[in-house]
This record gives C-alpha cells, structure tokens and sequence, in this order.
C-alpha cells in the first residue's frame, strides 16, 4: 500500500478550515451548553418535585436519545412544518451551522447539567453548614460555597465531556457543514482515497484532544489544588 | 442583662424526645461548658441555638432581641424572618466539632469569606482582620494553606480564626476537640482559654472536663435531654449531687 501525500498535502488547506469549523461549533455549542447546564444542575439538586422534574424529564429525554437523531429534528424535521419556515426563525433554522450547534449545545447541556448535579449532592455537608452557621443567605451559599466548590469538583468529568463533545461535532458533516470530518469527506470522494482521507482527520482529532487534555490539566492544578496531595 | 438567653428548649426526633425543656442564660464573658454523655442532647441543644436544627418549641433571645419563630409542616420551629436568622448567625459563629472548613479556600479565604460576604465589609479590611486572628491563633504561618493540607489542630485554630473575624456577640463550641489527635487537643484548648480570659461570651459542648473546670464559670450537666445539675463547675464536678453526674464523672474524671 502506498500513502498518497502529495493528495493530503494538497488539501491542507481545507482541512486547516475544517479545523477552524469543527473548533467554531464546539466552542460554541460549550458555552451555550454551560451556561444552560448551569441552571438545569440547580434545578436537579431541588427538593422541590415542581422544580426538579423538568430539569429531570429534560436530561432524560436528551441523554436518552442519539445525538443524530436529535441533530437531524432539528435541520430536517423542523424544516417541514410551514409555520417554522415562514417564521422570523427560518434564517436561523435553515442554516446548517445554527441547527448544529443549537442540537449540539443541548446535547452537551444535558450531560452537563447531570455532572453538575453530581458533583453538587457530593458537596460535604458541613461546609453547607458551617455557611449557613455564619449568617449566610440561601443565595449567597449557592454563589459563593456550593457552586464554586461543584464547578471544580466537576472539572475532571466535564473534560471527558468536552472531549466527547469534540468528537460528536464530527456528525455535522453529515449536515453539510465541512469541518474536519467533512474535509476528509470531500477528500476521499474527489480521490477516492478514503484511507489517507480519513486517517489525516483522526489524526487532527487527536491532536484537538491532546491539546483539551492538556489545558484540562492546568486547569485542574489550578482550581483543583486543594485536593491535590500536600507539596513538599 | 443576658448576652444570650435560651428558654425552655424541647426537641424531638420523630416520637423521641431529645430535649426535654432546656434553659441556659449567658452574661457578658461567661463561660458555660455543657456536659453529657453521647445521646444526651447536648450538641442537638448547642445546634438548636443558630437554628442548625429546628427545635419544637422555646424561645432564643439574643442581647434580648427575641429569634421570632414559626411552625413549619411537620411541627417543628422555623425562624419566622430569613433576615433575622441571618443576622442572628452572623453574630453567634459557631464552630464544628469537624472543622467545615470551605475546603476550596485557602485558611485565609476561608477568614475572610464570611465578614466580605455576609458583613459586607471592603477586602482590604477583611484581609487585616483575617491575618490578625489567623495570627492569634498562631496559624498566620499557613494562611495560603488548604484545609486538607493542614493537620486538624491547625485547621480548627482556622475555624476559631473564621469565627472570631466575625466579631460575634456568643461563640458556640461544639465539641471543638473531640475529632483531634489527643496531642493537638491542648493547642485548640490553649486558644480557647485565650478567649475566655479576654472575655469573650462563650457556649462550650466539651468532653474536656479540665476545660470545664479551670476555664468555664458554668457547668451544665445534661441527661437524657434535661439539666440534671448546674452551676459553678468546680463545686458541681468536687461535689456532684446527682446519681447520673456521680457515674457520668466515676467513668470520665480522674
């Protein structure tokens, strides 16, 4: 078998766009998806029935279902009901790259929100005492003590998140969007060279993936340092 | 003119009563240490003073300002204003028999938090306040330190530190020794009676009946949720009236 390099070399270019789009819907889709897990974690540590079976159904459903399959309600199954495609909305929702980060941003919200959730019930119950010990309020205890101590504890799962994240953004090539795996795509169909194609895009992938993995860790030496064994 | 005063206190866990009617009234500098097996209700009754838990029915007052109380659902008493609970916390800290130290702050994080963020006061004084106390209570060397990083001696000297920043009128202690290594007791004790001698307004859950002895001017000896004896701890402890105090002591004192 011989690797044809030259085909590779010549298409860097559209894999280096790739990159930029694949890297445009993550960083999207994360910081919509945060900033809604956010307030979906809140809601799934309540006791409160009323609150806390929304957040509930909603991380359910989404976490019960594809990411394709979700992806393709959104860009195709919308797309079929006139009153989407007369609305103000349509621009929106005729766009590829809308409809993947809003399915993507949910998707990860979802995920999110549960990790959260997690790591808020596993805050130490004294520290929730020693607040309210010290004449804080209901908001000020989720302000300053639960939340902070939550998002960091989360830390090291919401990476694994992030990573999935990356990789899943792969399936908006099948919505027309040419990002790193679309790039592999166009490639292998032009050359019919589907090996070196798609071998370039996973080798891209891993690279994305080191460089979370490592921002990831510094992160974590960062805001994790408490838990991290006594230096020396 | 009582600093803190807690009238008939009763308390119960489902059909169990744990408190069955318990007062206490502290003046200006007192120091009450209370006493009692495991099981006797002493540290319910210290944690039903801040409302840590709710209690059925009583009454707290401090510096005469009476915790104005409500029933909730399932019978128990809960403070009527959020706000006057709030207020009353901050001036009554408390400190835990397992520190609860914010265990992602640093110790001076952790001093410093609640007078920022409940008192509302600037950074800057917080910041001296913090470093004077941490000082005081001879942990200034590890203010940058988390609390997992440092031994339990030195993390309750950072929650008496945590404590003391809030300028409370009433410290309650609950069995602040009791989760230490019998060698980092005395350090925790020797801050203790630092504050006493200062003056300082204090309510002690304690296992230590040399503390008790030399340090508090009360003693209170719960049984089975009811003062069974009070009143000046070296009388009570040389000369103990009741059957429960005489084997209470026969098993702990030396």
């Amino acid at each position: 078998m011989i690797f044809d390099f030259n085909v590779i070399w010549n298409s860097l270019p559209l894999y280096l766009g790739g990159v930029l789009v694949t890297l445009k819907i993550l960083l999207i889709s994360l910081a919509f998806g945060l900033a809604l897990a956010i307030p979906l974690g809140l809601m799934r540590v309540s006791k409160s029935p009323w609150v806390n079976f929304p957040a509930w159904l909603y991380t359910y459903v989404i976490r019960g279902t594809p990411m394709l399959v979700q992806l393709f309600l959104i860009y195709y199954g919308l797309a079929q009901f006139e009153a989407v495609r007369e609305s103000f909305l349509w621009p929106y929702f005729s766009s590829a790259t809308f409809c993947a980060c809003l399915a993507f941003a949910i998707n990860t919200s979802a995920y999110s929100a549960e990790i959260l959730a997690g790591s808020l019930k596993a805050t130490p119950h004294g520290e929730i005492e020693a607040a309210k010990a010290m004449g804080m309020s209901r908001s000020k205890l989720y302000r300053r003590i639960l939340l902070p101590s939550a998002l960091r504890r989360a830390l090291p799962q919401y990476s694994n998140e992030v990573i999935m994240m990356l990789h899943t953004t792969s399936l908006a090539s099948i919505v027309t969007l040419v990002d790193i795996t679309g790039a592999a795509r166009t490639v292998s169909s032009q050359y019919y060279l589907p090996f070196e194609a798609f071998i370039t895009a996973g080798l891209f992938y891993l690279c994305l993936t080191f460089i979370l993995v490592r921002l990831f860790k510094q992160a974590e030496r960062r805001w994790l340092a408490y838990l991290a064994p006594r230096k020396a | 003119m009582y600093k803190l005063e807690v009238q008939d206190l009763h308390k119960r866990y489902g059909s169990h009563e744990v408190l069955k009617g318990v007062s206490l009234a502290a003046k200006a500098g007192d120091v009450i240490s209370i006493i009692g097996s495991s099981g006797s209700g002493k540290s319910t009754f210290l944690r039903c003073i801040n409302l840590l838990e709710q209690p059925h029915s009583g009454k707290i007052l401090l510096n005469n300002e009476e915790l104005k109380l409500v029933a909730n659902k399932d019978g128990g008493l809960k403070a009527a204003d959020p706000k006057q609970l709030q207020r009353m916390r901050s001036r009554l800290s408390m400190v835990f028999q397992h520190f609860n130290l914010w265990s992602h702050m640093s110790a001076l994080e952790n001093v410093m938090e609640a007078p920022v963020h409940v008192l509302g006061m600037s950074k800057k004084d917080a910041l001296e306040k913090a470093e004077h106390y941490l000082n005081k209570v001879g942990v200034a060397h590890r203010k940058d330190a988390y609390p997992a990083h440092m031994s339990g001696g030195e993390q309750q000297r950072v929650a008496i530190a945590r404590a003391l920043a809030m300028e409370p009128e009433v410290m309650l202690f609950d069995e602040p020794t009791s989760a230490l290594d019998p060698e980092l007791v005395g350090e925790v004790l020797k801050v203790m009676q630092d504050l006493a001698q200062e003056g300082r307004t204090m309510v002690v859950v304690t296992h230590e009946m040399g503390f008790a002895r030399e340090v508090s001017n009360q003693l209170v000896f719960l049984h089975k949720g009811v003062v069974e004896e009070r009143g000046c701890p070296r009388e009570v402890l040389a000369n103990p009236q009741s059957e429960r105090l005489q084997q209470f002591l026969s098993g702990s004192l030396k």
